[in-house]
């Protein structure tokens, strides 16, 4: 959960006091306008957003009661617990498709028993084993945007995060590869908390438990949560009119 | 001469007046654009020839230069002509870069023709002993060319230049590393002094080894090992820079990545952005030993030269190849030429090799700088410019 978090961006002041819990085992989506600060706020949350020179945030970030920037939490115990797909599928070139779902382990100095049984469930449940199965030693580079970003999630899945952060996944990709990650979001969030950013209202309301929305109110304003609580609430009757207006389409 | 002989061989049947307007039209498609261009390289030679003729100039440089130029202002002319001036000054354009690219290339292609026509038969007339053999036996210069040889110098180089790469390319990553990732002043600081020594010249280079380690060793401080400092002097800048350009291509989002998995930076540097720069740094490395080895300047007072077989670099004086070479041209021998050509095709061969190892690299599978661009471009979706067609 989050609580009072802010961003700048040097003297730009891009988030103001969000507060938002993304229930454990529950899917949580974001959506809200291009620039309103989505991105920082997912950033914030597994601190990524820190590797940006000139960013700074305030506010608190907890992990099931731990304060992440606590000295509980070492930055990389955090980032390990809090996995991430970033909108652009980004697997290692330099690496066999195998290798890319190992890499975190590796990375992160973890050792396992039986690496070909963790591959196979790993890409499965990305919904990538029936495409990979037979090119494992391939180099990641080598798979179409869609299976690249399936990729991306089993990497980010083999190393047994609590969370998993997904900003905008399926924004580069056809509908075909779309519907497969949805599904894939939907099997994984029985044991990984996630917590999505999207355009797309309908997947807002396919794959979420709850939802929350970001607006910002004007040139310069930094974004702040609308409406936040059950997607089912929130998309059928909103008590914000602003929330009504955005989910159906009259909103920039 | 090479382009406008080359245009005017393809020309085929040509009606002689193309100058002036003619019936063209039963011409079309690609077969009037050579027309177009071997007639008026043929126009252009001939006023030229006919110039020089009445005249009795004889410049082969004038020649060249006059015909280009003449060649030029008859082929816009036509093309005004024929084509209108949209379609001529594209024409114009295309005829004009390829002439002055050919006209460039030309020098180039004729040294390595040169050191080709010069240095082959040496060497091949005098396999294998041209190869094995030291100097010592032709040490005055005149005993006869099947005594001489280039042994001694290539196992110089080869020795020079495997240590200075044993010392300088471990470093230059090194190096490379830090600049990439260190966001303090004073990196930039090296990193401008680095700079500014990839322009050192390298007799300087050379006169700085001799300074701080040749002297004070007495008669017994030139040695391969010298050689090869002054080397290192040359070779580190190089490929410093050339790998942290290669470690600075890797995309920003395969970084984040690696660290979002919960990597420690010296992690995602050593098992991600090193791997993924691997083909470029291979490359930068061969291309840094590429250069170090041709250099002569810094070897001349470090290294030494010797007309032995010098198995030991760090100790007495010790051959290389540039240094064979510099030193039978000015031994004024009868055979000085050709041991010279002979050494200069061992060593442009070896330089040659070395550069096509590194392109092969360069290109190789898995992170090339090449792959890497391509990634990148697929995920901007970047869109093909279509290609300006050739005049055609
Ligand atoms: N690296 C950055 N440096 C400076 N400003 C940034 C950077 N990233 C984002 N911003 C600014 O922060 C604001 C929020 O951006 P972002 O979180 O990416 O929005 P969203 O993901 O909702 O589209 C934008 O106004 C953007 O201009
Ligand atoms: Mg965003």
């Amino acid at each position: 959960m989050a609580r009072d978090v802010s961003a700048w961006f040097g003297s730009n002041y891009v988030l103001e006091k969000i507060s938002l819990v993304m229930e454990p085992g529950k899917v949580t989506a974001l959506i809200g306008p291009s620039g309103c600060g989505k991105s920082t706020f997912l950033r914030i949350l597994n601190r990524m957003h820190e590797l940006i020179p000139s960013a700074k945030m305030a506010g608190a970030v907890e992990l099931d009661g731990i304060d992440v920037y606590g000295p509980l939490l070492k930055v990389t115990e955090t980032r390990l617990r809090i996995g991430m797909v970033f909108q652009r599928p980004n697997p290692f070139p330099s690496m066999t498709i195998a290798q890319n779902v190992l890499s975190g382990l590796k990375l992160a100095g973890i050792k396992v028993q039986n690496k070909d049984e963790l591959v196979m469930h790993c890409l499965e449940r990305a919904g990538l084993w029936k495409e990979a199965r037979n090119r494992l030693n391939d180099s990641g580079a080598a798979l179409s945007g869609g299976q690249q970003q399936r990729l991306c999630i089993a990497r980010a899945l083999a190393v047994r995060p609590n969370v998993l952060l997904m900003d905008e996944p399926c924004s580069a990709l056809d509908p075909i590869s779309t519907r497969v990650i949805e599904e894939t979001i939907s099997e994984i969030s029985r044991e990984v908390t996630v917590v999505i950013v999207t355009h797309n209202m309908q997947q807002a309301q396919r794959v979420s438990d709850n939802c929350a929305l970001f607006l910002v109110d004007g040139e310069g304003q930094p974004g702040h949560i609308v409406e936040a609580g059950p997607s089912q609430l929130v998309f059928s009757s909103p008590k914000d009119p602003r929330t009504a207006d955005y989910v159906e389409g009259r909103f920039g | 001469m090479l382009p406008v002989a080359e245009r005017h061989d393809s020309s085929g049947p040509l009606p002689s007046d193309v100058g002036v307007k003619s019936p063209m039209k039963v011409l079309n498609g690609r077969w009037k654009s050579v027309a177009e261009l071997g007639g008026s390289a043929l126009a252009s030679i001939s006023t030229t020839a006919i110039l020089f003729a009445v005249t009795g100039w004889d410049s082969t440089f004038a020649i060249f230069v006059l015909s280009l130029m003449l060649f030029l202002m008859i082929y816009s002319v036509v093309c005004f002509v024929e084509h209108g001036a949209l379609e001529a000054k594209s024409k114009i354009a295309t005829v004009a870069i390829w002439l002055l690219a050919l006209a460039g290339a030309t020098p180039l292609v004729a040294i390595i023709f040169y050191v080709i026509a010069n240095g082959l038969p040496v060497v091949a007339g005098h396999f294998p002993h041209f190869l094995t053999n030291s100097m010592v036996q032709a040490a005055d210069g005149t005993a006869p060319i099947s005594k001489a040889g280039v042994g001694a110098a290539i196992l110089g180089t080869f020795e020079q230049v495997g240590l200075t790469a044993l010392l300088a390319i471990p470093l230059s990553v090194v190096c490379a590393i830090f600049f990439v990732e260190s966001k303090s002043r004073y990196a930039n600081i090296i990193r401008m002094v680095v700079d500014a020594m990839t322009g050192t010249p390298s007799i300087v280079a050379g006169l700085f080894i001799y300074e701080i380690w040749v002297l004070p060793r007495g008669t017994s401080g030139k040695m391969g090992l010298a050689g090869s400092l002054a080397l290192f002097v040359i070779m580190l800048p190089i490929v410093t820079r050339t790998t942290e350009e290669m470690i600075s291509i890797v995309p920003g989002s395969i970084k984040e990545a690696a660290l979002a998995l919960g990597a420690p930076k010296w992690k995602v540097m050593l098992l991600v952005i090193l791997p993924t720069a691997k083909a470029g740094i291979v490359t930068a490395a061969i291309l840094g030993i590429a250069r170090s080895v041709g250099e002569t300047a810094p070897v001349l007072f470090t290294a030494g030269g010797s007309n032995f077989y010098n198995l030991n670099p760090f100790h007495g004086v010790q051959d290389d190849l540039p240094l064979r070479m510099y030193q039978a041209i000015f031994s004024h021998g009868s055979n000085a030429d050709a041991e010279a050509w002979g050494t200069g095709f061992v060593l442009m061969s070896l330089v040659l090799a070395l550069f096509v190892i590194a392109r092969f690299v360069g290109a190789g599978k898995q992170g090339s700088p090449r792959k890497i661009r391509m990634l990148i471009a697929r995920t901007r979706k970047s869109k093909e410019t279509a290609n300006v067609a050739p005049a055609s």
